[in-house]
């Protein structure tokens, strides 16, 4: 692996960047594997990287259907923040927040994360209620969140209306440091580079389409569109596409697949300093590094796996930035484009074993998934090399279905009463 | 030819000048002209500054897919408008417009430093470098690279404008009205059909536009279809999107080809659903890809004569043309016959139409063929081209002014693909065109791959005999992408389009790759010696060309965003000082403040008011439901925790409600007004959700059960009446009512009248005191509110809002589901095991609340709270821990969930889920704050009156 | 916005009318109580989630106010028909 520097950089642009190497060597498949992760996102190419570079299982393959980080990974507004309410999911999305700090240094590819600050409004008194409640829990966590005055958010965020007689009035905000964004294709590749070094095989164009078991049921390996492939322990990372792949193993798994759109401006000089959310409004907004305004819509109220949503969405969505953002409404959408986002009844993901011995799973992360990247890679990787869950991961298990041991933000938030 | 504009010709109103400004600077045009014919008609070649680079950029196309004239536009205050095209914006006398991404002029920039350091900022450079020092990203790397990108700037202030949306159906819609378009309208223009046609352009045309021969015609037909009653035609409405089932996206711009936009809406969103949808949208021509394509005064030549005979302009004095494609020598020939002088026609081709040459010919034009352009001079416009013979390699000079591209044409199949119609890829045109549809729709004209204009060769880039790594030649000219990005993405492994084009951002710039797409793929195809259709296509992606925020949505502005719901006494609250809280789609009266009271003194005054004489309180926004039939009981029996069946008409009971899942959702109290019918009420956020969920297990759980369900919450104002004195106020005013505690007890509900009005009069309190709900038809809310406050003056009756009714509430225990309840707690949890019907088989979420984990020790259970400190009141939303010196991360216990000054009891109270909390009474527990640890005792949860004696007067 | 035809309206009418009510033909068993914790999770929470011919429930919830079933791609997200509650499976 040629190492990423500005030196590089400098020496490879006397030769005309001529002799730079692949970053990942399009591999075939080969016939077995100590490992294999279905799923070459984000997570799953993650995985691939930390079995190899802390759990010592490098003889792995990442099987991707199209293009590595072409799903979500690459289709989302890549906010990254871990400041959530219950201990579960704190430690959960702590975990990766850590592990974003210094994975640029760590990959050896500038993944860019900006730690700009994640900023959540509160509308009405419930909001306030709701977010203090999540910042004192915080607190105790040991996770930076803050509260701001509105005239605070305003300061920290100038293009917000705190004007007290919008519709939807901000009454203060949550702020996590600490929150942020990064590049989302850059952490596809530059975990499928670093993998790659370490003896992983990246395998494109190859879909699964079936997995194969013992007499006793355990894995025995995956059926491709590219062959058969062995290997006794398999870790599916597919996001909307899981219940396809469990339905392979024979398992009905509680998910459901949602169109999720996602749109961005034409770039503009920086204007918009960090990331802002508002539940009550449906709104979520940043600007990327090339001067996009990245804005997340709602999901479409159907199962599909069609990656194609509806105008009203975005028509409600960005009539809800221009509420809280007023002086955007001369700007124009550029793009939206849809993923699918896998959605567990209790929003939490399931990242852990499965009924079927060697089948471990990390999906369900629904609209969220990308802020967990690193955190998920490492702790299915850990999950698939020990055979049974971290700590962290132990209750996001399948079992909290079955048992009523859910976790569930989205509740704790509640509703207006 | 004065300047560049030709004397004659054009279809610009000569006899209209048009005065308007660029960069500070004023120019003249005409009536007809955009501002960029204009600009060219002024001799204008400098327009912008590339995304990267900062190079010097002209014009290169003069439609929607131009990518490099980029443009501000200022209409005053709120009305600044980055990123416009300039081929796209009508003059008018006033027009203010600027250039952008330029430091400190257009002529003069100082980022153009990058396009020296170029070498160094390859595609994907930004993943290579600024790793090191790690702590400069944040504060050095990056705030530097966010500067040098964007293009246009941000606006600054809110627009005052305004903007329209309607939905529209048709049997026929028509995108896009060049002569395949018109065609196509007059072909069904004689039918029954509703017809819509629509063009981005301010007139019909397309094409013929630019060719005078095709403009009787032209008239003709618009002339018909804007006679046709059937037929509807929008101009300057962009299509940009088409969804499921042939449901349109257009926009159409009303106001901002005009000197004063007034009052008139900005722009008007359509919503179209077509019966059948023709698309008519035609291609783009390509450019080709050689080292300085970029320079002004490059461009395509089917531009350059849409600008001669369009505008009445000279793209140059001496225009040469390199082409790989026939259509280029009918551009150059047709500027002939406008009376351009043309330098020079370079075709890599060795051998073209006889036809071809023979009109060259007789033009007197030079042809170089089997030639190719090598090089450009002239930095801010041509002032000679370089080609190269590739018969013998020979390079010579040729001094043009100006150098067309024509390197053939890609259909517009954007929509389509938008559709999911199938592409297939077509060798000859080196282009996809439509396959097969996904709805009612088909193509024509040249977006169907239908065109006249010839035949071309389908290249990647022109030869060079000059090495590859030192020139740059463009393939995106906005987001300043070269040949050789691609390759060098290629090179390091990029293989599928999509790689490709996330790695160079070739086709990601605000043209949506309209120009580069195809030339990318060519040279992606060549670089990986694979077939084009083996290396995919990147997705075409809503929206066409981009659309304001406020066309999408700005009909939904301000008081339209989301209707605010009132009740009938909220004008009576406005106008007596309430403070008001939004509570779900509602807005309520938070409290009610005298003259220098703070919200704090106005809640103690009105909860003291409630407890000692009389408080009157708006409770119109709980959500209500009728229920009626002869299975009402047995149905409510099943969906609440509680049993009903054995409610006696009159009587009220409070009902608890769970989801399926086993945790709390709603709840309320409801009454028994006859053995077939009930007045269910819900809480204020809860009203749709519940009879969501009502109906669905009506109608498909249990369609044997002879029950009507109907939302009655906006038929009824509800009118709380609560304190000792409840009762003395309403005897005068109700009829037919027996108001003494014996005939009326606690929990009971009567019909009569209250001041002539029809009332359903509950006996319920939400405050632990005596209480009376009256409700009356909702007109009447506001007149029977006045009635109780002159008939309650007498006992200083006062009005209170929700802050004071939750103090109330808690002090007595009750809990609001939604604050002291999350989506997490049961029954048993919140202490509501009372309302719990042991001995019923089923209702709704008793199953779940079987499941081992909701019967495992160690719940969070509802308790009350009281601080050591009676002055603190807690944070809601604090967190509770058993053990306060422990180190983070700590083991939290529970939450406050309610916590209030109680002016009653002279102390603070509080409501909290603790961990086993049901058990721990009389324990001390911690709260950690910043600065300082608090200290409470667990209690009951009722504070007040705990035998309930107040109720029952 | 896709169109939806509603079985008792017998119209077809914009997305926007109806609410989506999950997977269809999941009966709520007769006696919750006698089921066992997979049986109760089953019904609670595992779904089909098919790529390719789905059975779903839609509310016209601004119209007539019905609850009926449907047949939908879900990845062309083409109806193959829609029926009335209460009938048999398609």
């Amino acid at each position: 692996m040629t190492r990423f520097s500005a030196f590089s950089l400098f020496a490879k642009a006397l030769s005309g960047h001529q002799n730079w190497p692949e970053q990942w060597p399009d591999a075939a498949p080969k016939p077995g594997y100590d490992a294999i992760i279905v799923g070459g996102g984000g997570h799953g190419l993650g995985a691939a990287y930390y079995l190899a570079k802390k759990y010592g299982i490098t003889n792995v393959a990442v099987l991707e259907k199209g293009w590595i980080g072409g799903g979500n990974t690459g289709r989302n507004t890549t906010i990254i923040r871990s400041n959530y309410l219950y201990d579960e999911s704190a430690h959960l999305y702590d975990h990766a927040v850590k592990l974003w700090d210094g994975l640029s240094q760590e990959l050896n590819y500038n993944i860019m994360y900006s730690k700009r600050g994640v900023m959540m409004l509160a509308h009405n008194v419930h909001d306030v209620q709701s977010l203090q409640r999540h910042i004192n829990a915080n607190r105790l966590n040991g996770v930076d969140n803050e509260w701001l005055t509105p005239e605070q958010a305003k300061a920290y965020c100038p293009p917000l209306n705190i004007s007290s007689d919008a519709r939807h009035p901000v009454l203060g905000a949550a702020l996590q440091r600490r929150g942020g964004t990064a590049r989302h294709d850059s952490v596809a590749w530059g975990y499928a580079r670093a993998a790659a070094a370490l003896g992983v095989d990246i395998i494109q164009n190859c879909a699964v389409t079936g997995i194969r078991r013992d007499a006793n049921g355990a894995v025995e390996g995956v059926e491709t569109t590219r062959g058969y492939i062995a290997s006794k322990r398999v870790g599916v990372s597919a996001a909307g596409n899981t219940s396809v792949i469990m339905h392979m193993a024979g398992l009905d798994f509680p998910l459901e697949s949602y169109p999720l759109q996602a749109l961005v401006s034409e770039p503009i000089k920086p204007t918009f300093p960090c990331v802002v959310m508002s539940n009550t409004v449906h709104a979520y907004m940043s600007q990327s590094d090339k001067g996009e305004l990245v804005i997340g819509a709602g999901t479409d109220q159907y199962v599909s796996y069609s990656q194609r949503g509806a105008l009203h969405i975005v028509e409600h969505t960005l009539a809800a930035i221009c509420e809280i953002f007023p002086i955007y409404r001369r700007m124009r959408m550029l793009r939206t484009w849809g993923g699918i986002v896998d959605v567990t009844p209790d929003r939490s993901p399931i990242l852990g074993k499965t009924p079927v011995k060697g089948l471990y799973v990390n999906c369900g992360w629904g609209t969220g998934g990308f802020k967990a990247t690193p955190g998920a890679g490492d702790l299915l990787a850990y999950t698939m090399a020990k055979d049974e869950p971290h700590y962290i991961n132990a209750p996001f298990n399948l079992d909290r279905f079955r048992n009523g041991r859910l976790i569930d933000e989205a509740a704790a938030a509640a509703v207006a009463h | 030819m004065s300047g560049f504009r030709l004397k004659t010709g054009g279809r610009i109103d000569r006899s209209q000048p048009v005065m308007f400004s660029f960069d500070g600077k004023s120019y003249q045009g005409f009536a007809g002209d955009t501002l960029a014919s204009a600009l060219l008609a002024n001799g204008v070649m400098l327009f912008g500054r590339s995304f990267k680079y900062h190079r010097p950029r002209g014009l290169v196309a003069a439609g929607s897919e131009e990518p490099n004239a980029l443009i501000s536009v200022n209409r005053g205050p709120g009305r600044f408008t980055p990123n416009l095209r300039a081929t796209g914006i009508e003059i008018h006398n006033g027009l203010n417009a600027f250039s952008q991404n330029r430091w400190p002029s257009l002529a003069m920039d100082f980022g153009a430093i990058n396009d020296r350091l170029g070498m160094f900022f390859p595609a994907g450079f930004y993943n290579k470098t600024f790793m090191w020092p790690r702590s400069f990203w944040d504060k050095v790397y990056e705030p530097a690279i966010r500067k040098m990108a964007g293009l246009g700037d941000a606006p600054t202030t809110e627009d005052p404008d305004v903007y329209a949306s309607t939905y529209a159906h048709c049997d026929l819609l028509i995108i896009g009205a060049g002569p395949a378009g018109i065609d196509a309208a007059l072909g069904s223009m004689d039918s029954n059909k509703r017809i819509i046609l629509i063009d981005e352009q301010d007139e019909l045309g397309g094409g013929a536009l630019a060719d005078p021969a095709l403009w009787p015609w032209l008239e003709r037909s618009i002339k018909a279809l804007t006679n046709a009653p059937n037929v509807t035609i929008l101009t300057r409405t962009t299509a940009f999107g088409y969804y499921h089932d042939n449901f349109i996206g257009a926009v159409q711009r009303l106001t901002d080809h005009l000197p004063e936009i007034e009052d008139r809406p900005r722009e008007k969103l359509w919503r179209i659903r077509a019966g059948e949808v023709v698309l008519a949208q035609g291609a783009i021509e390509r450019p080709i890809v050689f080292d300085g394509n970029d320079t002004p005064g490059v461009m395509l030549s089917s531009a350059a004569k849409v600008y001669a005979h369009r505008y009445g302009v000279a793209v140059g004095k001496a225009p040469a043309l390199m082409a790989s494609h026939d259509s280029g020598w009918h551009d150059i020939f047709a500027l002939a016959k406008a009376g351009i002088r043309i330098c020079a026609i370079i075709d890599v081709r060795e051998s073209v139409d006889s036809a071809l040459m023979h009109e060259a010919d007789r033009l007197g034009i030079t042809v170089y063929l089997n030639h190719g352009v090598v090089g450009v001079h002239g930095r801010h416009g041509v002032s000679s081209v370089d080609i190269c013979d590739y018969a013998d390699q020979r390079v010579r000079r040729v001094d043009a002014d100006a150098l067309l591209m024509a390197g053939g044409w890609t259909p517009s199949v954007h929509l389509w693909s938008h559709s999911k119609g199938s592409l297939k890829w077509r060798d000859d045109l080196g282009a996809y065109v439509p396959d097969q549809p996904n709805e009612n729709v088909h193509c024509v004209g040249g977006c169907s791959g239908d065109w006249d204009y010839g035949t071309g060769a389908v290249i990647d880039m022109l030869p060079t005999p000059k090495d590859q790594s030192r020139i740059k030649a463009f393939v995106d000219f906005q987001n300043d992408v070269t040949a050789k990005d691609i390759t060098l993405a290629v090179r390091e492994g990029f293989r599928s389009i999509e790689h490709i084009k996330r790695y160079t951002t070739n086709g990601m710039a605000t043209d949506q790759g309209k120009t580069s797409n195809l030339n990318g793929l060519q040279i992606a195809s060549s670089a990986l010696n694979k077939p084009v259709p083996d290396i995919g296509l990147t997705s075409f992606r809503p929206p066409y060309t981009p659309q304001t925020f406020g066309a999408l949505a700005g009909h939904a502005k301000g008081a339209l965003f989301q209707p605010t719901r009132t009740t009938n006494i909220d004008s009576w609250a406005q106008a007596h000082g309430a403070v008001f809280e939004l509570v779900a789609q509602w807005r309520r009266a938070r409290y009610f403040p005298k003259p220098n009271e703070d919200m704090h003194a106005a809640v103690n005054r009105e909860c003291v008011a409630v407890r000692s004489s009389l408080g009157i309180f708006d409770a119109s926004t709980l959500g209500k439901i009728e229920v009626v039939g002869p299975d009402a009981a047995e149905f409510l029996n099943r969906m609440y925790t509680n049993p009903w069946k054995a409610l006696e008409p009159g009587r009220c009971r409070y009902g608890l409600l769970l989801r399926e899942d086993g945790f709390i959702t709603d709840d309320g109290v409801s009454a028994r007004l006859a053995p077939d019918r009930f007045h269910l009420t819900t809480t204020t956020g809860g009203a749709a959700r519940v009879l969501n969920m009502m109906e669905d297990y009506l109608q498909t759980e249990w369609p044997d059960l002879d029950v009507w369900l109907t939302s009655t919450t906006e038929q009824y104002a509800v009118i709380a009446l609560q304190g000792p004195n409840a009762r003395k106020v309403l005897e005068p005013l109700v009829q037919g009512i027996d108001l003494s505690p014996e005939a009326f007890p606690h929990m009971a509900i009567r019909e009569g009248t209250i001041c002539g009005i029809n009332t359903r009069l509950f006996r319920v309190s939400f405050t632990g005191e005596l209480g009376f709900e009256i409700n009356v038809p909702t007109a009447y809310g506001r007149a029977v509110w006045e009635q109780l406050m002159a008939q309650g003056a007498q006992y200083d009756i006062t009005p209170y809002g929700t802050e004071a009714m939750h103090v109330l509430r808690a002090e007595k225990g009750f809990i609001i589901v939604g604050q002291d309840t999350d989506g997490t707690v049961t029954p048993f949890d919140a202490g509501l095991d009372w309302a719990v019907g042991k001995k019923k088989p089923d209702f709704v979420g008793k199953r779940s609340m079987a499941r081992p984990d909701i019967i495992a020790p160690g719940r969070k259970q509802l308790v009350g709270l009281l601080t050591d400190d009676p002055n603190l009141v807690l944070e809601e939303g604090a967190q509770i821990v058993a053990d306060p010196n422990q180190p983070i991360p700590m083991t939290m216990i529970g939450h406050v969930t309610s916590s209030y000054w109680s002016e009653t009891l002279g102390r603070s109270i509080a409501m909290a889920l603790v961990a086993g909390g049901h058990d721990r009474t009389g324990d001390t527990l911690h709260i950690p704050m910043p600065g300082k640890t608090h200290t409470a005792k667990v209690t009951g949860t009722v504070f007040y009156d705990p035998e309930g004696a107040r109720l029952h007067v | 916005m896709i169109l939806i035809h509603c079985p008792y309206c017998d119209e077809k009418r914009p997305e926007i009318e109806f609410a989506n009510a999950g997977q269809a033909h999941i009966a709520r068993p007769l006696d919750p109580s006698g089921q066992s914790d997979a049986d109760w999770e089953a019904y609670l929470f595992i779904r089909a989630n098919p790529r390719g011919r789905h059975h779903e429930r839609w509310r016209h919830i601004h119209g007539c106010g019905r609850f009926f079933n449907a047949v939908r791609d879900t990845v062309t997200d083409k109806f193959e028909t829609t029926y009335k509650a209460g009938e048999p499976r398609r």
